[in-house]
């Protein structure tokens, strides 16, 4: 139970933080109630055997005080560091302690797996680049910057609840957890006009699709007769072809598609990725997306896997949507910007992928492309995020003026279009794989690669503008030293996963 | 005396649950919307709760499951708010058809 009441003070907390926007002072008083009760959490599970309850318990408080830096906004960057690499240990920990054996924590509320804590140390992982790369520019975006930083911290929780929920309850509240600092984060330039338009879209179809995945889950409720995804097994096959599941699985099929963006449901996404400011569009299409796709797959395949005769087709086809339109969408662009907004459309369709592959390989692909992807489009966004002018034209010429910015632009982009040597390559080669083993989904396959062949039209467009056209780029700010360094970390990382993918993937 | 059935409950339900999308769908106000929205959330509610009562009874897990729909549909409708505050400081409308800077 106590996950409930961790997550009803989340709710609470959100809903202050919507209404308290300016009231700082008040925000801070308000945060100790929360952080004297995670503190009693910490100690009593502390006496018991739970690790992981103990590391959620120090993430929840950690939050806490970060919120609690709000009055002084200069430390706000260098707290959440010092927290992320206490995130990063506690996860490195968990792995290490854990037996391979699913556990069962706060009443069958959460399934603690390999797969989620792999999923949970490499997302954030990608978390701890993004936060090393773009620190600078969130401070920029407006006044709030704790506030920022802090919100990042709920979306990185509701990716933790989002990588082990066991209970459809959980799996609601992981996804509100995650949506909710996404709307906020969108529309954090508070003065811009795009970005409070993109913050109202986002708002209206996560909403929308909220309502529908909440209706869907009320169907299968009536036709399975529990939340628990591990016991809907049994109880969807014994009267299989029931409407109600049916139409339930339908249901949450569509909100799912709406929050990964995936083809009919995608129209949100170029707007609110293309209003956000840069440096937020670069989390949200990223992090908050892999987030969404794992409780989208964790649930396909662990509660409605038997059934997949009745969902694999509708699955299909909408990877098929997804690709064609993000792929042939990208092509005609004008901005970088708007430009990966649609290829995180197209990305989307191939890890829609690893939904269609079998089982114990489908989580793996998902894990490893979600990495990939993350990892390849937070570096393009930190190069985008240095240049003045979004447009393909305000690329002109980068490898004369910044060449290693251009050079790591360079292998980011490679990773997006997956060539070979980069972690995009083995990705996509683990997503295919996958799919490959069904036998008779070999005309989507042949489709992806043609795809494929398409995306690298748009991605070397950015490398053509950057190394062959004449041009001076205008730059948001001095590439420092500290930028340099971080970007090519990034770049090796991206080269590491396409060069020793194993160390990368899931053990066993 | 006839009782009311389940059929009749999620018939309701049902109603509930489209005159929410037809509202989200045609009303361009959004605070209109924001009710549509609303009338989704509450609609399944309704659907939880008959569900609960007709077919498990010895259970509690759909009320408990509203219960959390409510708290956090507040907490949503209050970021909402924000939103269209901040939206109309921007814009000085609150017609979504209005908002319309980004197009292609």
């Amino acid at each position: 139970m106590n996950a409930i009441i961790e997550a009803t003070i989340y709710g609470v907390f959100l809903m202050l933080l919507g209404l308290m926007w300016q009231e700082r002072k008040l925000i801070w008083a308000i945060s100790i109630i929360p952080a004297c009760l995670s503190g009693y959490f910490f100690i009593t599970s502390a006496a018991g055997t739970h690790e992981h309850e103990i590391t959620a318990r120090v993430f929840f408080i950690l939050t806490q005080l970060l919120l609690a830096t709000t009055i002084e906004r200069k430390y706000a960057s260098i707290v959440t560091k010092v927290l992320f690499i206490a995130l990063l240990v506690g996860n490195i920990y968990e792995i290490k302690i854990h037996n391979n054996v699913p556990e069962l924590l706060f009443n069958n509320m959460l399934r603690i797996e390999p797969s989620s804590l792999w999923f949970n140390l490499l997302m954030t992982g990608a978390a701890f680049i993004y936060i090393m790369l773009m620190n600078k520019d969130i401070q920029k975006v407006g006044n709030y910057v704790a506030e920022y930083f802090s919100l990042i911290f709920f979306i990185l929780c509701g990716l933790y609840l989002l990588s082990s929920y066991n209970n459809l309850l959980m799996m609601f509240i992981g996804i509100e957890i995650l949506s909710i600092p996404q709307y906020i984060l969108a529309g954090s330039d508070k003065h811009n006009l795009k970005s409070s338009e993109a913050s109202l879209k986002y708002f209206l179809m996560g909403a929308f699709s909220t309502g529908i995945l909440l209706m869907g889950i009320a169907l299968l409720y009536g036709a399975a007769h529990t939340f628990n995804i591990m016991e809907m097994v049994g109880m969807l096959h014994s009267n299989a072809l029931d409407p109600l599941a049916i139409t339930g699985i339908l249901f949450i099929i569509i909100a799912f598609s709406f929050k990964v963006s995936a083809a009919p449901m995608h129209m949100w996404t170029p707007d609110v990725y293309d209003g956000a400011p840069t440096v937020f569009t670069a989390f949200m299409a990223t992090v908050g997306k892999s987030a969404a796709f794992f409780a989208f797959i964790r649930l396909f395949h662990f509660s409605f896997y038997d059934l997949s005769e009745h969902w694999i087709l509708i699955i299909a086809c909408i990877t098929c949507a997804t690709l064609f339109i993000g792929n042939i969408t990208a092509v005609f662009q004008q901005s970088i910007k708007r430009m990966l907004a649609y290829s995180s459309i197209a990305q989307a369709g191939f890890m829609l992928f690893a939904l269609l592959a079998y089982r114990p390989m489908g989580m793996q692909s998902i894990i490893f492309y979600a990495t990939a992807y993350s990892i390849a489009t937070i570096g393009m966004f930190a190069v985008l995020v240095k240049v003045k002018d979004y447009t393909y034209d305000g690329f002109n010429g980068l490898a004369k003026k910044e060449p290693l910015l251009a050079f790591v632009a360079t292998i980011f982009l490679f990773s997006l279009a997956g060539i070979p040597l980069t972690g995009g390559f083995m990705a996509k080669y683990f997503v295919l794989l996958g799919v490959m083993q069904h036998g008779d989904m070999l005309w989507l396959v042949l489709f992806a690669l043609l795809m494929a062949a398409i995306s690298v039209f748009y991605y070397f467009r950015v490398i053509m503008a950057m190394y062959f056209k004449q041009g001076s780029p205008e730059m948001n700010s001095q590439v420092t030293l500290y930028d340099k360094v971080m970007l090519l970390v990034t770049c090796l990382v991206v080269l590491l996963l396409g060069i020793v993918p194993q160390f990368f993937m899931l053990p066993g | 005396m006839n009782e009311i059935g389940l059929s009749q409950v999620l018939f309701v339900s049902c109603a509930l649950f489209f005159i929410g999308i037809y509202g989200f769908l045609t009303r361009r106000n959004m605070i209109t919307m924001l009710m549509s929205v609303e009338l989704i959330l509450n609609s399944v509610n309704i659907n939880f709760i008959a569900f609960n009562k007709y077919l498990f009874a010895h259970k509690l897990d759909g009320l408990f499951f509203t219960l959390f729909i409510i708290t956090i549909a507040a907490a949503e409708a209050s970021v909402a708010i924000a939103i269209i505050i901040n939206l109309y400081r921007n814009y000085h409308t609150i017609d979504v058809e209005e908002v319309d800077t980004m197009k292609f």
